[in-house]
């Protein structure tokens, strides 16, 4: 495994892309894996409670998520990974039955001498749901 | 219930440290939908330089969520965790978390900001390793919607 050169990349080129499919299963396994049991993650009556169209996935869910295809385009390494901010701006709503699609595109927005920033749009249902999504990554010079 | 405006600049002591186990790391992976064999192959984590298997980058939340735990619990602060809202998340590391690592968590509230009728409290949860090493600082913006 090897993770690109910087000096290989150019400004604003789409290095991953990625559709990720939610389901309320998804939604369990990551509240028992971080400990979130805030249950608008899976409660819909407790979600319809608080003013909620529907159970939605939790932030950190997506957030964990979106990330993923900049790490496989790092080869895998996670430690190249320097820094990671999102702003959640909208919620993901996942149906019952139909669960919910979430598309990553991460591209390049600045070039440093041995690294990168990586800006994610990160969609559901057509509508931006992180805000200022950037990861800064180390790479080979 | 209103947040207390005396926040700002508070720390907490440090949490009681979090030993980082593989299982965990293979478990969250899972959850992140992180596919990466450095997350759960331990050679393959040791072939890449790493002592151990490498933890997700979002990893560092089940660390920081026993210091926000002593935030979020303390009388005096004020927050009714219903009205909670995330509002941002970053994560700035100095080396990523590997499985074996003892880590503690030390939060302080860097700002507290009305905005309309709701409040936004960020804190930086400092995560430091067995030696005192700096791994990765935390920050969080939560929004306390306010009562209508």
């Amino acid at each position: 495994m090897s993770a690109p050169l910087a000096s290989s990349l150019a400004l604003g080129e789409v290095v991953a892309e990625a559709e990720f499919a939610l389901s309320r299963d998804t939604l369990v396994r990551y509240a028992g894996a971080s400990g979130d049991f805030n249950p608008i993650h899976y409660r819909d009556d407790v979600a319809a409670s608080v003013g909620l169209p529907g159970v939605i996935a939790h932030g950190m869910l997506t957030m964990g998520l979106a990330v993923q295809p900049v790490v496989d385009w790092l080869g895998g390494d996670a430690g190249r990974v320097l820094d990671y901010q999102v702003r959640f701006t909208r919620p993901v709503i996942v149906d019952p039955v139909d669960g919910a699609a979430v598309t990553v595109v991460a591209k390049v927005g600045r070039i440093d001498e041995a690294g990168a920033r990586i800006d994610l749009t990160v969609t559901f249902a057509g509508e931006t749901v992180l805000g200022k999504a950037q990861v800064v990554v180390r790479l080979d010079a | 219930m209103s947040v207390n405006p005396e926040l700002q600049g508070r720390s907490y002591a440090a949490t009681a440290p979090y030993l980082v186990g593989r299982e965990k790391v293979r478990e969250f992976a899972r959850a992140v939908l992180a596919t990466s064999p450095l997350h759960h192959d331990v050679a393959a984590a040791q072939d890449a330089g790493y002592p151990d298997l490498v933890a997700p980058p979002t990893f560092g939340v089940v660390v920081q969520e026993h210091a926000l735990a002593r935030l979020l619990g303390d009388p005096d602060a004020g927050i009714d965790f219903a009205r909670v809202v995330h509002g941002d998340q970053r994560f700035a590391f100095s080396r990523p978390i590997v499985a074996g690592d003892e880590l503690s968590a030390t939060l302080t509230v860097t700002s507290v900001k009305t905005l309309g009728g709701h409040t936004m409290i960020t804190a930086d949860t400092l995560v430091e390793d067995a030696v005192g090493a700096h791994v990765v600082t935390a920050t969080s913006s939560l929004v306390v919607r306010g009562e209508e």
